[in-house]
């Protein structure tokens, strides 16, 4: 076979396989955003209703209660693991610690990340068990807060990491603290800052794993803290696997809200990172 | 050449790299910088030009395989063998990096940056400041009327004179510039030239540069590094045209330094 033909299969398989891929994709939010939105454009209240008594046996009322529910664990759980990462992956930084200990940190954190969401979800379980209390929001917040952090962590150290070493010098050499120092980094970081929150963030709403157990998938809306509450995966799991056709259809419905909420953010992730990207040699100007 | 006052000096400054193995970059160097002078480093690459400048204001300080030894006396006061807190050491002993780097703020930020970490300004005397800071770099008069855009948004060379306003703004007395023409166009690179010209009145400046025409046509004073050590410093004339030790000789002329033994 001569070079020539050889790079003729190479593209073929490439350009073969992004197409596969693309496709998939296509087909999975093409097909989500189809019958969700059909579902939804049939009754567009239920997103805004709250579930009646018999919601999962008829359908009756909407699922309000999930789309809070979510809100409700995912967005504390971001704030507190926000806060947590950038302050783990600012003492990563050669300011605080050691190359070989944010070595070893950023493979924990790896490590961290790679496991899988269940066993999160069963850790808060052993320490609510330990506690005597049951399902709660607040396990949920607890439990996705861990699932986060080490996403979070990376995509922020990553990006502290890329800060140029003149930029730190620069703002020492004009007689800054180590924390003045590090907030201007944070500040030259901010993309990739804020890719890593938005991805937590939306592996975090997008998760059943971690609050199958700890959440407590209530059929109710959230009443409080130590109340059970659900979130819109697991709602997605109870509609799909209803026996009443009306209630299944309510499942491409939530999934499109849940799809549409993570395409969004992503948007907005891509919009921010812009602007501040203004800031930095190199990024876009005005 | 009259005597002048010194403005910074080493005294037996060592400073040894312990990263992968120990090397030691600067071996005992003793030289005094005078005030309101333009004293330019040179030396071939890795003699230990930067790690000189950088020694004068403890920015080795945040890298962790730096060691330091022998002092550095600003005015009299050791650098290192002190209590005082280091950032108020280094607003005293500017420095301007190599890469243009813009803070990632507006270019008014950018100046008023440090000024505002030392001093509780009105928003009246921070105006002020950022005004005379950025005349005195030669810059206002190219970004007033665009204060708060961002200072990533300048060319390379106005990015360059940003940095040195945004060291007048602390109110430095000595001036550390490293090689800060290098990234620069010719253009922009003798707008930054004259700029340190018109600055050496009331600043002390020391400049690392690979430059000998650039060290010929605006340096008071040069000293030659040669493997760490401090090989000869003089007025830029007697450099060029009669210097004592045989390898600046050989440097200035061009020709490969033979080490004598």
């Amino acid at each position: 076979m001569d070079r020539y033909t050889e790079q003729r299969i190479a593209d073929g398989l490439v350009r073969a396989a992004t197409a596969i891929v693309l496709a998939v994709l296509v087909l999975v939010v093409g097909v989500t955003l189809v019958r969700g939105g059909r579902a939804l454009l049939a009754n567009p209240a239920i997103v805004v209703t709250p579930p009646g008594s018999t919601y999962m046996l008829d359908g009756a009322g909407g699922f309000l209660h999930a789309v809070l529910g979510s809100l409700l664990v995912v967005g504390p759980a971001t704030v507190i693991s926000t806060v947590l990462a950038i302050s783990t992956a600012t003492y990563l930084q050669s300011d605080y610690s050691s190359e070989r200990f944010a070595e070893y940190a950023n493979l924990f954190l790896n490590v961290l990340w790679g496991t899988p969401p269940i066993v999160y979800g069963v850790f808060v379980l052993t320490i609510m068990i330990g506690a005597g209390t049951r399902a709660s929001l607040l396990a949920g917040i607890l439990s996705i807060t861990v699932f986060q952090y080490p996403i979070i962590t990376r995509y922020t150290d990553e990006a502290l990491r890329s800060v140029s070493t003149e930029l730190k010098e620069t703002t020492y050499g004009l007689g800054a603290t180590r924390f003045e120092t590090i907030r201007v980094a944070t500040r030259a970081a901010l993309p990739g800052v804020v890719a890593g929150v938005i991805m937590g963030f939306a592996r975090g709403i997008g998760d059943a794993a971690t609050v199958l157990f700890t959440a407590g998938g209530s059929t109710a809306m959230p009443g409080g803290l130590l109340e059970p509450a659900t979130t819109l995966p697991i709602l997605i799991f109870q509609q799909a696997t209803s026996f009443n056709a009306e209630v299944r259809s309510h499942a491409y419905a939530a999934s499109f809200v849940l799809i549409v909420t993570v395409l969004a953010l992503i948007g907005a992730s891509k919009l921010l990172a812009g602007r501040f990207a203004r800031y930095t040699p190199g990024g876009q100007s005005e | 050449m009259t005597e002048t006052d010194t403005a910074i000096e080493t005294d037996d400054l060592r400073v040894t790299y312990t990263a992968d193995q120990s090397v030691e970059a600067l071996k005992g160097v003793s030289v005094g910088f005078a005030e309101n002078e333009l004293t330019t480093i040179i030396g071939p690459s890795g003699c230990g030009k930067t790690t000189l400048l950088k020694s004068l204001n403890r920015l080795h300080d945040i890298e962790p395989s730096a060691e330091v030894a022998g002092d550095v006396y600003v005015e009299g006061e050791p650098l290192y063998d002190t209590d005082r807190p280091v950032p108020e050491i280094r607003r005293k002993v500017g420095y301007v990096p190599q890469t243009p780097t813009p803070l990632p703020m507006s270019i008014y930020d950018n100046v008023a940056y440090g000024a505002k970490l030392h001093d509780d300004y009105s928003n009246a005397e921070l105006d002020d400041v950022v005004e005379t800071s950025l005349r005195k770099a030669n810059l206002w008069d190219e970004v007033n009327g665009r204060l708060d855009a961002p200072g990533a948004g300048l060319s390379a060379g106005q990015i360059q004179r940003l940095c040195l306003a945004r060291s007048l703004a602390v109110d430095p007395d000595v001036l550390l510039c490293d090689e800060v023409t290098s990234a620069l166009d010719p253009v922009s690179a003798k707008e930054v030239e004259d700029t340190l010209e018109t600055l050496k009145s009331e600043y002390s400046i020391v400049m690392v540069t690979h430059s000998m025409e650039q060290s010929q046509r605006i340096a008071d004073t040069v000293a030659f590094l040669y493997l760490g050590e401090l090989v000869e410093k003089t007025g830029v004339e007697t450099f060029f045209e009669d210097p004592d030790d045989e390898r600046t000789e050989r440097f200035v002329a061009g020709e490969t330094i033979v080490d004598t033994p």
